[in-house]
C-alpha cells in the first residue's frame, strides 16, 4: 500500500488530492496517460468504484481528459495545473496558520519563526 | 439476467429463529451490483446466518430472498462463490486435488487462474493441504473461491487469524479478481484493515440492520471512520 488514507475522510477525496499533488509536482506529466481504473485501484489498494469516482471528478475539473478508446490523460493546460498548485498551496498554508494560531502564535511571532527557519535552511545548504 | 440495474441480491422481511432465539429480525436489504460490501457486526449478530441463507445452506427462514432476481435454490447456488469461515478439505488432498475438485464442481471455475495464484503464493501444487499453515490454507481457499467467475462472492471472515501481510494479499486478490458486474460481500470485525476497499457497509446488531450506506457518504456525513462508527453503534 503506497498511500495511507485518513479513514475519517472520504477516500475518493483523498485520492483526488493525491493525484493532484502528483500532477503539480510533475511526477505525472501533461499529456501523460493515466493507468486504468482497475490498475489505479490496485496501486492505491482501494475499491475500483472509488478510483472511478476520483477520475470522474478530476475529469470534470478538466485536470484529466479521456480519449474514447485510448484511456485517460493528464491535461496539457499549464494554466490549470498552475491554478491547482495555488489551490493546494493555499490549503497547506491555511492549515499551517490555523495550527500555529492554536499554539498561540501571533502574526508577528509566526512570521519571525518562519523566517528564522527558512534562513537556517539557507545556511545549511550553503 | 444481465440487467445492469438489477441488484445482486434483494432481501425482504427476512427472519430466522433458532428455537426461541431470533437470529435475524425482519431484515430488508438491497445489495447493489458491482460493489464490495462490508457485512459488519459483533459475534452473534447474525452475519453468518445471513450468509448461510444467501448461499442456500439454511432453507427454513421466513421472508423473500433473491439473487440476480431468482429465488434462492440450485440456480442461485451456481451464481455464488462462497468462502466459509472454516476449511473443508479432506486430509488426503494435495493443492492440485482441490483445484481439480473445484473444476469438476463449478462450470465457471478457471483452473489455470488458480494455478497462477498458487505460484504467486509460492505454494507447490503437489503439497498436501494438511501440511500447510493455517494462514496458507486460508489464502489457498480464497484463491479457489476467487478463481470462479461468479455473480456474487461471499467471504465469511476471510481475515480472521492471518497476519497483516496476508491481509494485504487477500484484499489485493479480491480487488484483482472480482469483475465489475459481480459483487463481493465480506463479513469481518477487523474493520480498520479493510474499510478502504468497501463501497457499502451494513451494520448488523442482534439480528437487525442498524445501518446500510455508502461508505464515502457516511464519512462525508459523520466525519468519522467506519471503525469509529462501529465502536459507537456497538458500544457495550
Amino acid at each position: 500500500m503506497t498511500e495511507t488514507f485518513n479513514p475519517n475522510i472520504p477516500i475518493y477525496l483523498q485520492l483526488i488530492e493525491s493525484i493532484k499533488r502528483r500532477i503539480v509536482s510533475g511526477e505525472l506529466l501533461p499529456g501523460q496517460r493515466l493507468p486504468s481504473v482497475r490498475d489505479l485501484a490496485q496501486t492505491y489498494a482501494v475499491n475500483p468504484n472509488t478510483a472511478q469516482r476520483a477520475l470522474s471528478e478530476l475529469e470534470r475539473d478538466g485536470l484529466v481528459y479521456s480519449e474514447r478508446t485510448a484511456g485517460r490523460f493528464i491535461t496539457n493546460d499549464g494554466e490549470l495545473i498552475e491554478m491547482t498548485r495555488t489551490e493546494l498551496a493555499g490549503a497547506q498554508i491555511e492549515s499551517f496558520i490555523q495550527q500555529m494560531r492554536n499554539l498561540g502564535f501571533t502574526k508577528q511571532q509566526l512570521l519571525e519563526k518562519l523566517e528564522e527557519r527558512l534562513e537556517k535552511e539557507d545556511e545549511e545548504n550553503e | 439476467m444481465n440487467d445492469k440495474n438489477m441488484p445482486a441480491a434483494t432481501i425482504k422481511n427476512l427472519s430466522k429463529n433458532y428455537g426461541s432465539f431470533a437470529a435475524l429480525k425482519d431484515v430488508n436489504l438491497t445489495l447493489p451490483k458491482g460493489q464490495i460490501i462490508g457485512l459488519l457486526g459483533p459475534n452473534g449478530s447474525g452475519k453468518t446466518t445471513l450468509i448461510k441463507i444467501l448461499t442456500g445452506l439454511i432453507t427454513n427462514y421466513r421472508g423473500d430472498v433473491q439473487i440476480d432476481g431468482q429465488a434462492i435454490g440450485a440456480s442461485t447456488k451456481a451464481l455464488v462463490s462462497y468462502l466459509p469461515d472454516r476449511n473443508y478439505f479432506a486430509d488426503w488432498m494435495r493443492a492440485k486435488d482441490a483445484i481439480y475438485l473445484f473444476s469438476d464442481m463449478y462450470r465457471d471455475f478457471n483452473a489455470s487462474k488458480s494455478f497462477q495464484m498458487l505460484e504467486r503464493l509460492g505454494l507447490n501444487s503437489e503439497q498436501k493441504i494438511k501440511s500447510m499453515s493455517k494462514g496458507m490454507i486460508d489464502k489457498f481457499q480464497l484463491c479457489l473461491v476467487m478463481s470462479r467467475d461468479a455473480h456474487l462472492y461471499i467471504l465469511d471472515e476471510p481475515l480472521g487469524g492471518v497476519d497483516p501481510a496476508a491481509r494485504d494479499f487477500i484484499l489485493d486478490t479480491v480487488l484483482k479478481n472480482y469483475s465489475e458486474d459481480s459483487s463481493v460481500i465480506i463479513s469481518t470485525h477487523l474493520i480498520s484493515d479493510v474499510e478502504r476497499i468497501f463501497d457499502t457497509v451494513i451494520f448488523l446488531k442482534q439480528g437487525q440492520v442498524m445501518l446500510c450506506d455508502e461508505i464515502d457518504a457516511l464519512r462525508e456525513k459523520t466525519h468519522k471512520s467506519v471503525d469509529q462508527l462501529f465502536r459507537e453503534v456497538f458500544k457495550c
